[in-house]
């Protein structure tokens, strides 16, 4: 795609494998398709295994395509994880601000990821369904005295809270963790696209320059790696015109 | 006709307990009662069906505990074997029938009583049916009881009348008030027998129901939401943990959970099976799969054996998600492993599986593919073009336009099991879940007609025919033609085999354009299926199903435009499934069995080569009828390569 894209796009451009992990039910795939297809669906049915998907980001110096492994946050495809975050540039651990134990699933994964993943990957935690979260701005960080009351609430929908606010992971807590971990952190609504789009430019932004020599990028080094650039550079040639980058 | 199935007797006992349920005068006092009911018919019924019905039905079974039936159903006990076991009781019936009813000819069409001891089952359902409709229906209390009264002895002419459960006395009142000009326009335009009450339950069949409030005070009305289903499936662990019900939450099912464990545990504590048993007019099958007990309760036309494939069909579903093994180990550490965990994300597609099983799926029932039609020059070169892009891994390859079957290209020594195929069609085109995601997709499962020890891992792309440039799009932009999609499902036992069968779809796309293929699916899909009056010129057959049992495939015209309506199409496939029920009938086995209602008349035909069934409006003459489905023989043999797909392409 580098050498085809390079008369439409004189920007070069690098192809950047991007896996999105978490719990079952926090809105993986409604992230991307809010970031691929600026669309959403009120009750997605599960997905099942993993489905694949691509979009391209336009920054000021270059152009990222995004090769996207939008996994099933299902128990039982755990164990398949390993084969798409292997290699993986890029990784967006995704957590529902409305369920505490989402959030403890993420950090398993990033766990996971800094111990098996490529050394340098980036990760970004992702707190999804902002729009449940009430509108008042402080909601969020002023909570700080309910984190330890809030898993044991978990169960109820509305809680005392009042104001129709089902948060329930303040943001600062989320936030201290992401730091701790360096990690990128957002929050997000996929329904309203509140903040999407930031989560790719900044990872995009985030990926270090070395890693981007060409449309192979560090990864590839396996079989699934190495088929995967052949295609993807055959059909983004393609497609180049018809789509005009994306939202970011 | 062969209502005298030993069910028959407990029809008026039932049928007035039941009635109210089901009917659309919803008095509180008389609600309230049939809510205390149901478990004691349960549980009487259970015992009724085991000491008797089930004796007949099937042969394994040892001889179940007595239990006492209950002394208002003693009278029709004792008639029972007299009238299921020989024809001569049955006789009487017909003629002092005859005279009440207006279609004395057409129960002569339904001389076979020897097959209504195994088909009881569906025939008391049928029966129950009828039984509903008759209370329901009659709005005066004098027409009730009389009707009722005749209950008893109208039954073989009452279900020989009409296969859709119409009471004769209804009818006659219908056909008085509709003389005018509407008795015409039903003649042409229905096959079927209005029945306000099935339409309305029908309508409201796929509604969700409430959920409970927290203080119950809807408690009531949820119960009677749930109660008004017409098919219901549960799914529970041996240990009785629930496992998937298709209408109703935990807390809803949880009672009846409880007392269908009961009802099974008591069969297997005492080394009987139970099978099955009725209950008013609902018809409960169950059959236990190792650590599984899968429960099908219906109140449509289905047989015992129909309710029993579509149990086997959701059960292969629960494997293809776990596999065996891997099912058997979790419950081999704790008998009350609770199996929602990790089927976790699967409750659509079992919801999948059961709603088309009770919008009726002709590819159930006949457990059969369909297939695109295609020219078999077309489909040769999809074929080998399908072979020529074969990559290393691939073992089986299926191209899919809108649920029909466009290509196959497989092992020489696999074939494709139906069951299988069913699931994967399920998944793909009825649950949505994975069309909706967009994108391509990489999904393991395990296709337990073929292998129910392992997985394999499938590649699924959609295609726009719609749209044909953007074929190799990643991302359909939108998903508004879905009819004209056409699937491309590559199958590999390499899990990592994603981009690999990735490129095979790129080239095999790129192929199938270059030389016309996709244009030519894109003609078909369009097409859709031919009329009846395409296939034969003037043929007074309305529609037909048409299985070859060799290529275990089927094909049938167009619902249009006679079924247009979700309702009309469960009304054809209750038609159907009667017939298939009979056809299918242990022991005997009848080749042809024509059947006649006040308003349609339909043939079923079975030959080593095929199974054909029929329908047509009641105006049309049996030979007539004969002459049509020969029609249709003759067309399908000529059209054979075009309708099926005959060994495809194998490698």
């Amino acid at each position: 795609m580098a050498d085809s894209g390079a008369q439409a796009q004189p920007k070069p451009s690098s192809s950047v494998k991007l896996v999105l992990l978490g719990e079952a039910a926090v809105g993986k795939s409604s992230l991307v398709m809010r970031f691929v297809n600026n669309d959403f669906q009120e009750n997605k049915e599960p997905t099942i295994g993993a489905a694949f998907l691509t979009q391209k980001c336009n920054l000021p110096t270059r152009t990222i395509k995004f090769e996207i492994w939008d996994t099933a946050g299902q128990e039982r495809f755990a164990s398949l994880a390993p084969m798409y975050y292997r290699n993986a540039q890029a990784a967006l651990v995704v957590y529902d601000i409305t369920k505490p134990s989402s959030l403890t699933k993420a950090q398993h994964w990033v766990a996971e990821l800094q111990r098996q993943a490529s050394p340098g990957i980036v990760i970004a935690l992702v707190g999804n369904k902002l729009d449940l979260a009430s509108s008042n701005p402080n909601s969020g960080s002023s909570d700080g005295d309910d984190a330890d009351a809030a898993p044991a609430a978990e169960g109820e929908e509305e809680g005392e809270e009042g104001e129709g606010d089902a948060r329930r992971v303040p943001t600062k807590t989320a936030k201290a963790y992401a730091d701790e971990e360096g990690l990128l952190f957002f929050e997000t609504s996929a329904k309203t696209g509140l903040n999407v789009a930031e989560v790719f430019t900044a990872i995009a932004n985030a990926i270090p320059e070395t890693s981007l020599k060409g449309p192979r990028g560090v990864g590839g080094q396996t079989s699934l790696g190495r088929q995967e650039d052949a295609r993807v550079n055959l059909v983004g040639g393609r497609t180049e015109g018809a789509k005009e980058g994306c939202a970011c | 006709m062969e209502g005298t199935g030993n069910a028959d007797p407990q029809t008026p006992g039932t049928s007035l307990e039941n009635a109210p349920t089901s009917s659309t005068q919803k008095n509180d006092k008389v609600e309230q009662q049939d809510f205390i009911n149901p478990t004691i018919n349960i549980i009487q019924s259970a015992s009724r069906r085991t000491s008797t019905s089930g004796v007949s039905s099937i042969s394994r079974e040892e001889t179940p505990p007595p239990l006492p039936p209950r002394p208002k159903n003693l009278a029709f006990f004792d008639s029972r074997p007299s009238s299921s076991h020989s024809l001569a009781p049955t006789r009487p019936q017909l003629v002092s029938k005859a005279t009440t009813q207006l279609s004395y000819t057409d129960t002569q069409s339904y001389n076979d009583e020897s097959r209504e001891e195994s088909l009881s089952s569906g025939a008391s359902r049928r029966k129950n049916y009828f039984g509903l409709n008759v209370s329901r229906n009659a709005s005066d209390a004098e027409d009730n009881v009389s009707v009722r009264s005749f209950a008893p002895t109208i039954e073989v002419g009452g279900d020989a009348e009409s296969i859709l459960g119409e009471v004769i006395g209804d009818h006659e009142k219908s056909l008085l008030t509709s003389l005018g000009n509407r008795f015409e326009d039903k003649e042409s335009e229905s096959l079927f027998p209005p029945d306000p009450e099935f339409e309305e339950t029908f309508k409201q069949e796929f509604d969700e129901i409430e959920e409970m409030k927290a203080d119950g005070s809807n408690e009531e009305s949820v119960m009677l939401q749930w109660r008004a289903k017409l098919k219901h499936f549960l799914i529970l662990s041996s240990a009785g943990k629930p496992i998937y019900s298709r209408h109703g939450n935990d807390q809803l099912i949880t009672n009846y959970i409880g007392v269908v464990q009961a009802i099974i545990s008591f069969y297997q504590g005492a080394n009987d099976v139970l099978r099955g048993f009725t209950a008013g007019d609902v018809r409960f099958v169950v059959i236990s799969q190792g650590p599984l007990n899968l429960v099908a309760i219906t109140r449509l036309t289905e047989s015992d054996a129909q309710l029993r494939a579509q149990l086997d069909a959701l059960y292969m579903q629960i494997l293809s998600t776990l596999t065996l093994p891997s099912m058997e180990r979790m419950f081999a550490t704790r008998a009350s492993y609770d199996l929602r965990r990790p089927l976790q994300g699967t409750e659509t597609l079992l919801s999948a599986l059961a709603d088309g099983f009770t919008r009726g799926s002709p590819s159930t029932l006949l457990s059969a593919l369909e297939c695109l039609k295609l020219r078999k020059s077309h489909r040769h070169v999809i074929n080998s073009t399908f072979l020529k892009t074969r990559s290393e891994s691939l073992l089986y390859g299926l191209i899919v336009a809108s649920g029909k079957l466009v290509s196959v290209v497989r092992p020489k020594k696999h074939s494709l099991h139906p069951g299988d195929l069913h699931l994967i069609f399920n998944m793909l085109f009825e649950a949505g879940s994975v069309k909706a995601g967009g994108g391509e997709n990489w999904i393991p499962l395990c296709l337990p007609g073929f292998n129910n020890t392992g997985f394999l891992y499938m590649y699924v792309s959609f295609l726009n025919l719609e749209h044909p440039t953007e074929q190799v799009q990643e991302r359909p932009v939108s998903k508004e033609g879905e009819g004209d999609e056409v699937a491309i499902l590559l199958i590999s036992a390499n899990k990592e085999g994603f981009f690999e069968l990735r490129g095979m779809r790129d080239d095999l796309v790129e192929q199938l354009q270059k030389n016309g293929s996709i244009d030519l699916m894109r003609g078909a899909v369009r097409q859709g299926r031919p009329s009846c009056t395409d296939i034969v010129p003037g043929s007074p057959l309305r529609h037909f199903l048409y299985k070859s049992r060799g290529n275990v495939q089927f094909t049938m015209p167009s619902f249009d435009p006679y079924f247009q309506t979700a309702l009309d199409r469960r009304r054809l496939m209750n038609l159907y499934h009667h017939l298939h029920a009979h056809l299918h009938t242990k022991p005997t086995h009848l080749k042809i069995h024509h059947s006649t209602s006040t308003t349609n008349i339909s043939l079923a035909w079975t030959t080593p080569l095929f199974e054909l069934y029929c329908v047509a409006p009641a105006t049309t003459s049996r030979a007539a009828l004969a002459q049509a489905a020969n029609k249709v023989i003759q067309w399908v043999r000529k059209e054979e390569e075009r309708v099926f797909i005959i060994g495809g392409a194998v490698f």
